[in-house]
């Protein structure tokens, strides 16, 4: 089955994505599969200048999932532009860049710099990393902020789709969503991790350096498919759904509520030939549950009256 | 390299060593070897989640490889938490999911001394190092331990080079060992040898202090948790000397003293 997707204009052979922090630069994986079978891959999230990150301890992990703390370490994109970007094979592979910055005008000036490279595809704009004091989750709760995030950005994406990943850490996904559409975004990404933390009692310390962390895996499956759910219903464009996937069944829940696209991230760590396999996996799954195609299968969940 | 290097193997064998320190067994692993193109050195590591393991523990578990031949890959660990709890149900012919070889590994000169440091479950690289090494009279081990000696493989150690060891069974012994790997450290830096050493970290920091007190060459292979081993998740970090964080799973597990921090 040919299980091509149209996101946003971005031309994937598959829907299946690597996401942020969870695959490095790609280039740690080329030992364990072939990049170019995948639909595309989300690097690790880059500022303007490196960031050191959070201290040590800043992995946790819990049942069914971990807590990560670790606070956008990367080397800056000029770093990236310059050592990462020209060995990936992004003629073939698109890769998408993910955006840190700790303000609307900032976040503009780094869309700038990464929409000027031919070998980046799209923008994924985080607005909702929980482990950053300035520019972090505060921005992924705030209606204003993710519209104004948005317009920044997409003013100086040229024409590069704009992506903003949004946080489930709110009251009403809806609202950011519907924020980052009036905001001029072309797509939507989610879920960025949920906020939490876990504790050692027999050292009565957080396990994370950091107290509180993101939680991933999944465990936070079923909280994304209902965001990716209630996002898709209310929108216009298209989204892409990740957390907790780790096989292809779960690709397809999220494809059935209406996700275009998916990312997988922690199950890059159970095993870091995941994302080759789901990406193999899919096209047997889609027709052993009887799908016609991708696109009718996209978004075809059947309510209940 | 090719995508062989994350594959399932089975079990050849599994067993606890010494059972003389109930609560602290030590077990030997030993699995089919995961034919790797690019061969094996000794200090690098590999990551092990058994294909039986349910999404409960979601990472695999990192371990030094003890040793391996064409048919087999060894590792030793102790059972200190939920994962290697869960390893100890391992079963002959049992599937785990392998990738490696990873990390960097020591160096193996053969015109100079060279002494190895380990701290308890540190011995591991050492048995692959020692059986790899052509001249085993150049070779030195030193040994801090908690457990008995029966319980670790160092008899396969001792019959091959010169050892010493210390054993922790009272506070005050820490002392004796801080003193004695300082003396040993300080001997190897006035003949220009090479210290290597593996163990828990507060070990491997007194390695790190004597090696920068003696100027001395020395390779320390750092354990930390990790969640992929590849350098993807950044979970594993240690300040190198400019205090910058730097991945222990891809820049180390082994690095030269001179480029770690491991103050504050």
């Amino acid at each position: 089955m040919d299980v091509s997707v149209d996101f946003a204009g971005l031309k994937l052979k598959n829907p299946i994505l690597t996401a942020s922090g969870t695959f490095g630069f790609g280039l740690e994986f080329k030992r364990f599969g072939n990049l170019e079978s995948l639909g595309g891959i989300v690097v690790k999230g880059l500022s303007l200048k490196p960031r050191e990150g959070n201290p040590m301890p800043r992995i946790a992990e819990t049942p069914c999932g971990m807590l990560n703390a670790i606070g956008i370490q990367n080397p800056g994109v000029e770093a990236f532009i310059k050592h990462k970007l020209p060995k990936l094979p992004w003629k073939t592979l698109p890769v998408l860049a993910n955006l840190y910055a700790t303000d609307a005008a900032e976040f503009g000036e780094l869309a700038a710099v990464l929409a000027a490279e031919e070998g980046v595809a799209a923008l994924e704009v985080n607005v909702s990393c929980p482990n950053v004091k300035e520019g972090g989750i505060a921005f992924g709760q705030d209606p204003n902020q993710i519209t104004k995030v948005a317009e920044a950005v997409k003013k100086n994406a040229g024409n590069k789709p704009v992506i903003i990943k949004l946080s489930p850490n709110v009251t009403d996904i809806t609202v950011c969503a519907k924020a980052a559409e009036n905001g001029g975004a072309d797509a939507l990404s989610l879920i960025n991790t949920l906020s939490g933390m876990a504790v050692d009692i027999e050292r009565r310390k957080p396990r994370l350096a950091n107290v509180i962390g993101g939680l991933s895996g999944p465990a936070v499956k079923p909280v994304a498919l209902r965001c990716v759910y209630q996002a898709v219903n209310a929108v216009k464009i298209p989204v892409m759904g990740l957390g907790g996937i780790t096989t292809a069944e779960d690709v397809a829940e999220f494809l059935l509520v209406g996700a275009t696209a998916v990312q997988i991230g922690t199950g890059n760590f159970i095993s870091p030939d995941t994302a080759f396999k789901v990406a193999e996996e899919l096209p047997k799954v889609l027709e052993r549950i009887k799908a016609e195609s991708i696109d009718e299968f996209i978004g075809s969940l059947k309510l209940p009256l | 390299m090719g995508a062989n290097n994350c594959r399932a193997v089975k079990v050849i064998d599994i067993k606890a060593l010494g059972l003389s320190s109930p609560g602290e067994e030590i077990v030997e692993l030993k699995l089919e070897y995961p034919e790797w193109e690019s061969g094996w050195r000794a200090g690098q590591f590999v990551m092990i989640r058994p294909l039986s393991w349910p999404l409960d523990l979601i990472w695999g578990r990192p371990f030094s490889i003890c040793n391996a031949d064409d048919s087999s890959l060894t590792i030793l660990f102790q059972v200190v938490g939920r994962g290697t709890e869960r390893l100890m149900e391992l079963k002959k012919g049992d599937s785990v999911n392998i990738w490696g070889p990873l990390g960097t590994f020591f160096s193996k000169p053969t015109d100079r001394p060279v002494l190895m440091l380990a701290g308890g479950m540190g011995l591991a690289p050492f048995c692959g190092y020692v059986d790899t090494h052509p001249q085993h009279e150049n070779l030195k081990l030193f040994f801090a331990h908690r457990p008995p000696l029966e319980d670790y493989p160092y008899k396969s150690l001792s019959d091959k080079v010169e050892v010493e060891d210390i054993r922790e069974t009272k506070p005050e012994d820490i002392q004796s060992i801080i003193a004695r790997v300082d003396d040993l450290v300080k001997e190897y830096a006035q003949k220009d040898g090479l210290i290597t050493a593996c163990g828990p970290m507060p070990f491997l920091t007194t390695v790190w202090k004597a090696a920068r007190k003696y100027g001395a060459d020395a390779e320390l292979s750092l354990e930390n948790r990790m969640a992929c081993g590849v350098g993807a998740c950044l979970g594993c970090v240690a300040k190198d000397d400019d205090g910058h964080h730097t991945q222990v799973c891809t820049t180390g597990p082994v690095f030269k003293a001179k480029d770690l921090s491991l103050e504050g």
